[in-house]
């Protein structure tokens, strides 16, 4: 296994995450659906989860795939903030458009 | 004795002091027992001081080190020598008088607490000015005078012209002050010290170079312009009548004029090394005698031919400095004093007696209904016109003795006409106002009285003074006595002059000049004691009366050449430089910000995408700059 994930050569993988990563910060960006942004936070997570397992595992260090971990918790953690903060949201306005989302302006 | 001698100054002060913070919640009496009373003690004080100078000679107190700058050291000390003592007893004798006249012309004043602290203020002043013992103590007496007048003339400030009166007196003395600080400066430049004992202890060893010592004598003088209203810086002074007369009093007889003659009879070694100087100070006395003298010929204003008296009497006494006879003009100064403070308050007796009237021409055969004051004003002008034996015949007649002798017939001649041109405005005035018909309203007529014993006293005082003072100083050729006493008493300070005349021709002077007084007294009761010889109206005047009556034209030509280009400048300058300049700098610096703020506060626009974009180029702006 350890030996078909070294065949690929480490760039690949770094291309994988950029391009995830990207793609969630675009969608971050762009996007007025709070569940998109939310779903695109997620991937931009893991687009670093990704690139930490993949050095972890070509370096043989176990230290990266432990920051997974973490980030993998507070992910979650994020997730379930942000839902039940958006589940409040709708409530509210009745829309998950963050646009909206504006009382604060000047 | 020594350790009293700080309580001369400061009696006034603390009588200012009572009088300026409780005076309001006191009684009148209290004001006045409290005003007169500290100054009568300075004045019993100074007596005490002559007797001991005039044993043991100049008294130095030094109280306090005031401060120590570098080498510049400046004591808080008191000089009593036989110049400053004479001048002591001056300033607090005529100053109680005035203070008792005043409870009894100001008594119906709102004012009443604060004008006696303001008086007993300026007598504290004028008391630092002449016992201080070094220049710089000089100067705050100096100051001091010049802000108590300022408050004092302007006593009735509710009036705009007395108000403006009063920032015109203050104003013209700050330029002479200018003159005078920068003649200290000098002085200190060159001699490392003020005190007036050092500076002229060190003077014969200093070898000055010529123009040095005639440039501090000038800058000297023209502080002394200021002070002692001597063109061109005259104009003040007449118009210091806006404050009450007694006031007017002070200031043209006991204090604040007589500094500037005080001031170059005590640099009176430095001057002797100038004739530059003196000549200028001479031409310069000369040119206001005749001027100011001139103008007091066409005034209506009972208080205004008073004040182009004095102005032209000082000028009279710079003649005499000018010319070396600084004894000549201490004794003019004593016997002016006098007279001068006795003609004041007799005026204002008068315009007690008229329920404020102060023109001449609505006045007229005051005689019969103010009998005292009538003689004392007699006294007064003949005093002053130089009528024999009177004190103003000894002090003037031996003024001119000195033009004569050091100046020259021109000089004498021309000081002479000034000392006939005063007797015939004063007899003018004399006649105009007590002779004849009384020309006021009815009401006038009926109010017309006495005035009270805290008024008429004080006249009596100075008439006497006035008519005998002139026995302080009799002219050695009388032989009296074998020196002249006020001549002798000066020696200490000033050297003893000798006119260089034999007697004959003195007595010819004398003569002349005295019979001309005599004549003009006599003629003028002819002229002006007939009904069709009394003062037009302003409208009626023509020609160079017109001109004369309105002062020559001097405040008008200074109005026109300084003070409102002046005004015209500060304008310019409020509005370019203030308004649109500062203020625009100001304001511009202020709504640049709110503007600028405007302009970011459109980022903040609540929608988190913008935030969003902004954090994210500020990550990728920072990468690209970290990595390429």
């Amino acid at each position: 296994m350890l030996e078909i994930i070294r065949q690929i050569p480490i760039d690949y993988y770094v291309w994988l995450s950029t391009v995830l990563f990207v793609i969630g910060v675009f969608g971050v960006l762009i996007r007025r659906n709070a569940i998109v942004v939310l779903m695109c936070v997620e991937l931009m997570l893991n687009a670093v989860n990704l690139l930490l397992a993949a050095f972890s595992t070509y370096l043989g260090d176990a230290q990266g795939q432990i920051m997974v971990f973490f980030i993998m918790v507070v992910a979650a953690a994020e997730a379930a903030v942000g839902l039940g903060i958006l589940v409040m949201i709708y409530r509210n306005t009745k829309s998950t458009d963050i646009s909206l989302l504006d009382k604060l302006r000047n | 004795m020594d350790s009293l001698i700080p309580l001369i100054p400061f009696l006034p002060f603390i009588g200012f002091i009572i009088n300026g913070l409780f005076g309001k919640k006191m009684s009148k009496n209290a004001v006045g027992i409290i005003g007169s009373g500290t100054v009568l003690a300075s004045f019993v004080l100074s007596v005490l001081c002559f007797y001991q100078v005039a044993e043991s000679g100049a008294i130095q107190v030094n109280l306090y080190n005031f401060f120590t700058v570098d080498s510049l050291q400046i004591d808080f000390g008191f000089l009593v020598d036989h110049l400053s003592v004479w001048m002591m007893l001056i300033v607090t004798g005529i100053g109680f008088l005035i203070h008792v006249y005043s409870i009894g012309y100001m008594h119906d004043d709102d004012g009443f607490w604060k004008f006696f602290a303001y008086l007993n203020l300026f007598i504290f002043s004028m008391l630092l000015l002449v016992m201080g013992n070094n220049f710089l103590m000089l100067f705050f007496g100096w100051e001091g005078v010049g802000l108590c007048s300022y408050l004092l003339i302007g006593f009735w400030y509710t009036n705009k012209a007395y108000g403006l009166a009063a920032r015109k007196a203050f104003i013209m003395n700050r330029i002479g002050d200018l003159g005078l600080l920068l003649g200290i400066f000098m002085i200190f430049q060159l001699f490392g010290s003020l005190n007036f004992t050092e500076v002229f202890e060190r003077l014969p060893t200093m070898r000055l170079e010529a123009g040095v010592a005639t440039t501090i004598c000038v800058l000297l003088f023209i502080g002394a312009m200021g002070k002692s209203a001597q063109l061109p810086l005259y104009t003040w002074l007449p118009d210091a009548m806006a404050g009450p007369t007694p006031v007017s009093a002070l200031i043209h007889a006991a204090t604040m004029v007589t500094a500037g003659i005080y001031l170059i009879a005590r640099c009176n070694p430095l001057y002797s090394l100038s004739p530059e100087a003196m000549q200028f100070v001479a031409s310069v006395g000369l040119i206001t005698c005749l001027f100011a003298a001139v103008i007091g010929l066409r005034q209506n204003d009972i208080k205004k031919v008073l004040a182009y008296s004095t102005v032209s009497q000082l000028g009279l006494m710079f003649v005499a400095l000018g010319m070396g006879a600084y004894a000549s003009a201490m004794f003019h100064v004593t016997t002016h004093a006098f007279f001068k403070a006795l003609l004041f308050l007799a005026a204002g007796s008068v315009i007690h007696g008229m329920g404020g009237e102060q023109d001449i021409r609505k006045m007229g055969g005051l005689r019969k209904a103010m009998p005292i004051t009538f003689w004392v004003f007699l006294i007064g002008t003949f005093a002053i016109s130089g009528f024999p034996l009177l004190s103003g015949f000894f002090s003037k007649d031996e003024i001119f003795a000195f033009t004569y002798a050091n100046g020259g017939p021109l000089w004498w001649g021309l000081s002479a006409l000034g000392a006939i041109l005063t007797a015939v405005y004063m007899c003018r005035m004399l006649y105009v106002t007590f002779f004849g018909e009384f020309r006021g309203t009815k009401e006038q007529e009926h109010h017309l009285h006495e005035s009270p014993s805290t008024m008429t006293v004080p006249l009596a005082i100075l008439a006497g003074l006035s008519l005998a003072g002139g026995f302080l100083n009799t002219p050695h050729f009388f032989h009296l006595n074998n020196e002249q006493w006020m001549a002798h008493w000066f020696s200490w300070v000033i050297p003893i002059q000798e006119v260089q005349l034999d007697a004959a021709t003195e007595w010819t002077l004398m003569i002349i000049t005295t019979s001309l007084a005599v004549i003009i007294i006599i003629l003028s009761y002819f002229i002006y004691g007939k009904k069709s010889n009394l003062p037009v109206a302003d409208s009626e005047q023509t020609g160079l009366i017109r001109v004369i009556a309105n002062k020559f034209y001097v405040d008008e030509i200074y109005d026109f050449l300084i003070v409102r280009p002046i005004e015209k400048m500060s304008k310019i300058f409020h509005y370019y430089v203030d308004l649109q300049g500062i203020d625009g700098i100001v304001n511009g610096v202020g709504t640049g910000v709110q503007k600028l703020g405007a302009q970011f506060r459109k980022l903040q626009n609540g929608n988190i995408e913008y935030y969003l974009i902004g954090m994210v180029a500020g990550v990728v702006l920072l990468l690209l700059t970290v990595f390429l």
